[in-house]
């Protein structure tokens, strides 16, 4: 379990590593950030990356700040920095700060990143939910510039997404939510910090007691984490009691299209589907603050 | 129980660790931290194909490779050994096959991550990348993947060349079980799968071998728990006397089990090493260790318990298949262990299993901590809930009418031991370990919890196993104790130690004999220069080297009151050992100090001995323990099951256990809850998962689910100690005992949270898949 040999290639500047990736992207060279997801693959030698680009030391990436309605998120921001409740970053924050907990454990918490996860675009990943769910908007940058994707369009299936082999994804914009908006998310798995069986993220307003603006994602389900139109409409409009939960997990089994592994079975995780979106639903509802 | 024992010294103590200050501040000596100069690393090719024949390695790109001093097949190597194959299975009239492991794979491999050749280079990187270059044309042939198959006529061969796969064929019976059976209130039965995975120690195996030209000795060092049976097979291959090959045993990072076999790597790292003159180390990764180390897998049985009207029971008959892998590795104990051990905590009339070793194409099997025991406790347990449900009774009232009880003891049962000698259970009182649980538990108040948690919408359940664990498996284990001429007691063990505490263990025993000082005492386990011992398996050394620790102290203790007596012109009945000295009876200043003894005991040149018939203070003791002592002990656990999803969470155990009288009741205590977390492990989470073909699919602990600590329930341990008769400290095992019961306790609460569907599941693990399976597929059953 020794990864084959690279050459390691640690630019200062972001002008020097999109130029470094420029060269070596092409013939299978990779950007490392926290390195929690690429060294496994490599001491297993699932990934031969002849040149990693090691992102670390460029310092506007580390940047975490809230603009105009929205988070941004450098590309070296890391999973840790959400533990506590990003005070600026409002409902959003807290958001984040109660999602956070359910990613790997506390040491790799210290190195991962959030547009790392992204970038890997694993079915299981927490931030891959958040953002699908929320419309993240995505910076990738090159020598020939910045390009912004919609998470719907870059998320490209398991492990795959529409990111060219040149572009670093130097930034992940989360819109703001309001102060009254309700959230809840719910993971399933095996063992505490394993890759979610299924988890679902629900937000909505709750408006004269009513559901609005509902947004529902489910991750782990499906190859890649995915909002939920058909569930979020039959939603739309109706009072957040047991009867309109039951209605929405039911929504959810209909709609997804579930993985099958060695161990888990496409029925199972269908049906985990439902569960994990009723009980996310019902975490929003008795939620009163996190 | 000798009177030397006195309560106020180090026996029974639950004194601290004196291993753990090196090993949890960095200074351990771990085989991998053993790095002589010029030493050569080793990857070894291993097999793609869980069956396939092969004419050539090519090696020629992989030698042309950075760093890259040899790759070696087995017919490079064979100029340095006398054969090729590790033959040592224990021995049996049973085994009808022999399929011992080939130190390499000559032109056929068996299971996926058989060796085949071996890169050494300057460093592991560079072996890993040679060894991808190494090219072999495998044939792939038929597999043999599920033992249940294995047997079916027609099935594929393991080996192209056996006629089948059948390599034992073996049994236990006694009483009249046809009878029983058709004179029997209530029959019930079924079919119990159960599987166990690998060990996982956080230190996998390695080896690292060198010659001193200086010495005329091949040095080995070896992460193994029987260092002297790889001394053995070293000799016998690599054509050797005793005292030209060295083995020592660093510091091991867990042991568990498969330690205990003996490897074909380790034999060709040392030819390799021979051969190539130089040190060369390999150091097993996690893959390998999934993938090449002995597991315990599978095994299938049907089962029928027979019982009277008042659930006593009459007679227990069926039939049992055994997952054995693709050689032997050690031989029929654990299929062994299971048959021997199923009926032992109860009175069982009549009992008849036939038992069938299958070879399938995986990883050879060995003993994982338990060894077969676990699934003997598992089916009897189920079988036990299944009665209680026909009869009527409470499950834990039918185990109280069918406990072996105290009056009872000693209780020789109708079986034998693998090596031939009686089954007697030696002492305890099981009902009353059984109602301490119980009583811990609250079990006569769970109802009332139940019903209370049910109307908040919870499922909870509870489920009680009981287990007898055969522990000190004989003959001896040698101890030496030797006082020297600064006054420091080393003790000299073929006792090996894993992290189980072994050496303070000892230490204790000794030390209670002579003067209650545990800082003079030093201890070395794993000594191989004595040929008289095993090593560390089977709950076996606190026994067999406890018993041989006591003796030699009690030994050394008279030599250095008779030689103290002569120093301080005393009668030895006005002595008393105090810490590093021997005083005069309440005058402590008036003393010898070991140093002194030790030295005048060693004597001078020209000078008589005085009072001692042999020169030093020194004793070297085997003591002989043929027959296992036996502990037992009892297992509650209380869970909550989600049906929602079929996920179980374990929300209070308690054991109640006793294993005679406990040396250190916190190494008790460790290795009961480490016991406990493999339970768990084979109730809900470790399994080792092989498709249709035999490919492992769980070969990283992503996918292959250790136990964590956030799994862990809070634990209640109860002790009793029923003092063994079978040797003088009135000691038994333990390490294996946390295992036993603990699936069938977790399984038995699963039943029991979801009353309401009447299952009774049937295997373990158990994921939530499985158990949201069985909600599903039971129409009658309710919902919340
Ligand atoms: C035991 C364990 C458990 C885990 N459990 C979870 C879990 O429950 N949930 C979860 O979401 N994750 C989990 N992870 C993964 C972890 O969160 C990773 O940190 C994350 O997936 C990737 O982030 P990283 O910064 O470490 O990326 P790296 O490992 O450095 O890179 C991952 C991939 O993304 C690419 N990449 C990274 N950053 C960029 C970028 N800025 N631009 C372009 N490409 C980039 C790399 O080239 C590589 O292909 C677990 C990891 C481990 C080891």
């Amino acid at each position: 379990m020794k990864a084959a040999p690279f050459t390691l290639h640690k630019p200062g500047t972001l002008e020097e590593a999109v130029a470094l990736l420029a060269e070596y992207g092409e013939d299978g060279g990779l950007v490392i950030a926290g390195g929690q997801s690429l060294t496994p693959m490599m001491a297993l030698r699932v990934a031969y990356p002849p040149h990693l680009v090691d992102i670390n030391a460029i310092e506007k990436l580390s940047q975490l700040t809230v603009g105009d309605g929205f988070l941004s998120i450098g590309a070296t921001v890391r999973h840790a920095q959400f533990h506590r409740h990003f005070v600026e970053a409002g409902t959003l924050g807290r958001l984040l700060s109660s999602v956070v907990h359910h990613i790997a454990h506390y040491p790799i918490r210290q190195r991962g990143t959030f547009c790392g996860s992204l970038a890997h675009a694993d079915p299981s990943s927490e931030w891959c939910l958040v953002a699908a769910t929320l419309g993240a908007e995505l910076r990738l940058t090159s020598t020939s510039g910045d390009r912004l994707v919609q998470i719907n369009d870059f998320l490209d299936g398991a492990m795959s997404t529409t990111r060219e082999p040149s572009e670093i994804l130097t930034e992940a914009r989360l819109p703001l939510l309001a102060e009254n908006t309700r959230f809840g998310f719910y993971e399933f798995n095996r063992r505490a910090g394993d890759f979610a069986l299924g988890m679902a993220l629900v937000a909505y307003d709750l408006e004269g007691g009513k559901i609005r603006n509902a947004r529902i994602g489910v991750g782990g389900i499906e190859e890649k984490a995915r909002r939920l139109a058909a569930v979020e409409a039959a939603l739309e409009g109706k009072t957040p009691d047991s009867e309109a939960f039951a209605a929405a997990a039911a929504a959810t089994v209909a709609d997804v299209d579930a993985m099958e592994d060695p161990t888990t079975s496409a029925q199972y995780r269908r049906d985990l589907s439902g569960v994990v979106v009723r009980r996310a639903l019902e975490i929003a509802q008795t939620a009163t603050r996190f | 129980m000798s009177e030397n024992i006195t309560p106020n010294a180090t026996f029974g103590k639950g004194v601290r660790r004196l291993e753990d200050r090196a090993l949890v501040t960095g200074r351990g000596r771990y085989l991998d931290n053993l790095q002589p100069q010029g030493c050569l690393a080793v990857a070894f090719v291993r097999s793609p194909h869980a069956h396939a024949t092969f004419q050539s390695i090519d090696t020629t790109s992989a030698l042309t490779m950075p760093g890259v001093h040899a790759v070696l097949t087995i017919d490079d190597l064979m100029p340095v050994l006398t054969g090729r194959k590790l033959i040592v299975g224990l021995p049996s009239a049973a085994i009808e096959l022999e399929v011992d492991r080939p130190i390499l794979a000559g032109d056929e491999v068996v299971y996926v991550g058989e060796a085949i050749c071996m890169v050494v280079a300057d460093t592991r990187a560079q072996a890993e990348d040679a060894a991808e270059y190494v090219e072999i044309d495998f044939s792939p042939l038929d597999v043999v993947s599920d033992c249940s198959l294995a047997i079916k006529a027609g099935a594929p061969t393991v080996h192209r060349n056996l006629p089948h796969n059948r390599l034992a064929a073996f049994g236990f019976r006694y009483g009249e079980v046809e009878k029983a059976f058709s004179s029997a209130a209530h029959v019930v039965g079924d079919r119990y799968e159960v599987h166990r995975g690998g060990a996982h120690s956080l230190e996998g195996r390695g080896v690292l071998a060198m010659e001193d030209s200086l010495r005329g000795v091949l040095d080995v060092w070896s992460s193994t728990q029987t260092p002297l049976a790889l001394k053995k097979a070293l000799c016998e291959l690599l054509g050797r006397d005793e005292n030209t090959i060295r083995v020592e045993m660093p510091d091991v990072g867990g042991g568990f089990g498969p330690k205990l076999v003996t490897y074909p790597e380790e034999i060709a790292v040392a030819a390799a090493s021979v051969l190539l003159a130089r040190p060369v180390k390999w150091v097993e990764d996690r893959r390998e260790h999934f993938i090449a180390a002995a597991q315990e897998r599978d095994q299938i049985w049907d089962m029928q318990m027979a019982v009277d009207a008042d659930g006593g029971i009459l007679a227990i008959r069926g039939s049992m298949i055994h997952d054995h892998g693709a050689y032997t590795a050690r031989g029929l104990n654990i299929a062994y262990g299971s048959g021997v051990t199923l009926p032992l905590p109860y009175n069982v009339g009549a009992y008849a299993l036939d038992i069938e070793v299958v070879l399938t194409n995986k990883v050879p099997t060995a003993p994982i901590r338990g060894a077969g025991q676990p699934q003997a406790a598992f089916v009897m347990e189920r079988l036990l809930d299944k009665a209680a449900g026909v009869v009527g009774l409470d499950r834990a009232e039918i185990r109280r009418r069918n406990l072996v009880r105290s009056d009872q003891m000693p209780c020789l049962k109708p079986l034998k031991l693998r090596g031939g000698t009686n089954v007697i259970l030696d002492s305890g009182d099981y009902p009353a370990t059984m109602k301490s649980a119980l009583e811990q538990s609250d079990w006569a108040g769970f109802q009332v919890r139940q019903q209370q948690a049910r109307k908040a919408g919870k499922f909870l359940g509870i489920g009680i196993a009981n287990y007898v664990e055969g522990t000190g498996r004989g003959p001896y284990e040698s101890v030496s104790v030797r006082v020297n001429r600064k006054g420091v007691i080393e003790v000299v063990t073929g006792a090996a130690a894993m992290g189980q505490g072994t050496e303070t263990m000892i230490a204790q025993i000794v030390a209670e004999q002579l003067g209650g000082d545990l800082s003079i005492v030093r201890v070395k386990t794993g000594d191989t220069d004595n040929p008289l011992g095993f090593g560390g398996f089977n709950s076996r050394q606190t026994v067999t080297a406890g018993a041989s620790a006591h003796a030699a102290a009690q030994k050394v203790r008279k030599l250095l009151l008779q030689m103290a007596g002569h120093i301080l012109e005393a009668s030895e009945d006005d002595l008393e050992i105090l810490p590093g000295k021997v005083a005069i009876k309440g005058v402590s200043e008036r003393c010898a100090t070991f140093g002194e003894i030790a030295t005048a005991a060693i004597g001078l040149p020209g000078f008589a001995i005085p009072v001692l018939d042999k020169p030093g203070i020194s004793a070297s003791e085997q003591v002989i323990i043929n027959d296992m002592a036996y502990s037992n002990g009892s297992a509650v656990a209380e869970v909550e099951v989600d049906p929602d999803t079929g996920s179980v969470r374990i929300i209070a155990f308690t054991i109640a256990h006793d294993c005679g009288r406990m040396v250190n009741p916190k190494l008790v205590d460790g290795q009961i809850i480490g016991g406990i977390a493999h339970g768990l492990g084979n109730a809900l989470y470790e399994k080792m998962i092989y498709d249709a073909t035999a490919q492992p699919l769980t070969t990283t602990f992503a996918d292959y689910l250790l136990v964590s600590a956030s799994e862990m329930p809070p634990v209640t341990i109860l002790h009793t100690e029923s003092p063994s008769p079978l040797n003088e400290l009135g000691v038994k095992g333990v390490g294996e005992s946390g295992v036993i019961p603990t699936a069938p306790a977790i399984i038995s609460a699963i039943d029991n949270a979801l009353a309401g569907w009447n299952l009774h599941f049937n295997r373990a693990p158990l994921s939530p898949q499985d158990v949201y399976a069985s909600l599903r597929s039971d129409s009658k059953g309710e919902r919340a």
